[in-house]
């Protein structure tokens, strides 16, 4: 086997995933093309618009500034993954009520950013820090406002929620 | 775009990689975190024949206090250096620069050790190692070397970095009692390269500064230090120092050199601010 095409083996929504890839696919790529994960999308492919946002090994990155071959081994969840679990079920929920989104083209990367930020952040966090955390995800739909509205109001039900035993 | 095709090679030791190294000399590239090297081959502004891919290199990310200095290794993530104790309580500045890199899923990935090799002239990271005198952990095929911040940054991406040499570890002088830093960039969104920022460290002398060190990023092909702005400082004068400042920045996509030129000034004025504040 040349070093252009390598063997991978990862983890892919809880999946056993076994594949033969070339060394020059990016993960998102991998996961639309190979997988059919097509939740994942891909806009600017050099890491500023944050579309193809995932998460491996527990940590978002950029789907586009990411080898599939330096995922083997590696765990990685797709919008797919985070909403059959429904683990953003009220993300997803708060965002269509509040019309956060319009294209949806940005959603998925929004919504993943958007988790990662409620799981770390200690307390709930302020509309200016919900604002600095999807900075590196564009949305050219809503002016952002609504999307900082549906994260805020999710991030305070949850807080209730942990309050209540 | 897509990359163009190359081949992938996981190295597993400082050794093996350097020899990779010497192996493909000039069509080989150093894969690390990837952020900057994976955007321009997705552009194809470059495109090597070999990706050598350093981060299954164990030992490579460790942030510790050897005595008076502070070592971060190169394989050491942004994430992993912005939530560390040890930079927090020991490298100030380090810790005041690192939000400003990227965005959260960027940082995920960065490295320390990148980011100084890749040596982009409107980084935060070289503009940081430059004010803070310190030094950069070299190895190669004739064993390890050290090179000054100052001497590392020779040009437009260019650095004292031989081709077959890899970038190991930085280290910089942990701060004590009497360090004072500042930190501030002017950037359109947050998280993208700055128009331009400032870097700067001194030590408290009565009632003054002494050793300040003005590194500004965003100003030219490397990180600038800004020497007659420094000795104005020192003596007590920030109108001074804003008047001597010698900076001469090119027009580029984000602003004018004349609109760089002056933002360099608000810059100093707020970080001569920081600086004579108590900090630790």
């Amino acid at each position: 086997m040349s070093d252009h095409v390598l063997d991978i083996s990862l983890i892919v929504n809880g999946e056993r995933v076994r594949e033969h890839v070339d060394a020059r696919k990016t993960l998102v790529d991998f996961l639309r093309e190979d997988l059919s994960l097509t939740g994942s999308h891909v806009g600017c492919e050099h890491g500023v618009c944050g579309a193809c946002t995932v998460r491996v090994n527990g940590e978002i990155v950029r789907g586009c500034l990411m080898l599939a071959v330096q995922c083997d081994g590696a765990k990685v969840e797709t919008i797919e993954g985070l909403s059959d679990s429904g683990e953003v079920a009220d993300l997803q929920m708060a965002f269509e009520q509040r019309n956060a989104l319009q294209c949806g083209y940005c959603t998925p990367g929004m919504l993943t950013t958007a988790q990662d930020l409620l799981t770390r952040a200690k307390n709930v966090p302020s509309r200016e820090e919900i604002r600095e955390y999807i900075s590196g995800n564009y949305c050219r739909c809503t002016g952002y406002h609504a999307i900082i509205d549906a994260v805020e109001s999710v991030a305070q039900a949850r807080a209730k929620r942990k309050v209540k035993p | 775009m897509k990359p163009s095709p190359f081949a992938y090679i996981k190295a597993r030791t400082l050794k093996q990689a350097v020899t990779l190294l010497a192996k493909h000399k000039d069509d080989a590239r150093l894969l690390a975190g990837g952020q900057s090297l994976i955007a321009t081959l997705n552009m194809r502004l470059s495109a090597p024949e070999v990706l050598i891919d350093i981060n299954g290199i164990k030992g490579l990310d460790g942030i510790a206090k050897k005595g008076k200095f502070v070592e971060i290794g190169a394989l050491a993530r942004h994430t992993q250096v912005e939530c560390s104790d040890i930079i927090s309580k020991h490298a100030p500045l380090i810790a005041l620069a690192m939000p400003h890199i990227g965005h959260p899923a960027i940082r995920n990935r960065g490295t320390f050790g990148g980011s100084i090799a890749f040596a982009d002239p409107a980084a935060e990271l070289p503009a940081c190692i430059l004010a803070l005198d310190g030094e950069i952990n070299i190895a190669g095929p004739n064993g390890k070397r050290k090179v000054k911040a100052d001497a590392f940054f020779k040009g437009l991406f260019e650095t004292a970095l031989r081709p077959q040499e890899i970038v190991t570890a930085v280290r910089i002088p942990a701060a004590d009692r009497s360090t004072r830093v500042g930190f501030s960039e002017l950037a359109r969104r947050h998280g993208d390269y700055a128009i331009v920022g400032l870097a700067a460290s001194a030590r408290v002398n009565g009632q003054g500064l002494a050793g300040v060190r003005l590194a500004f990023f965003g100003v030219g092909a490397t990180p600038v230090r800004a020497k007659k702005a420094e000795a104005a400082l020192v003596a007590g004068n920030i109108d001074a120092a804003v008047d001597a400042l010698d900076l001469e920045p090119h027009d580029d996509v984000q602003a004018t050199a004349k609109v760089k030129k002056h933002l360099a000034g608000v810059l100093l004025r707020r970080v001569a601010k920081q600086l004579l504040e108590a900090r630790l």
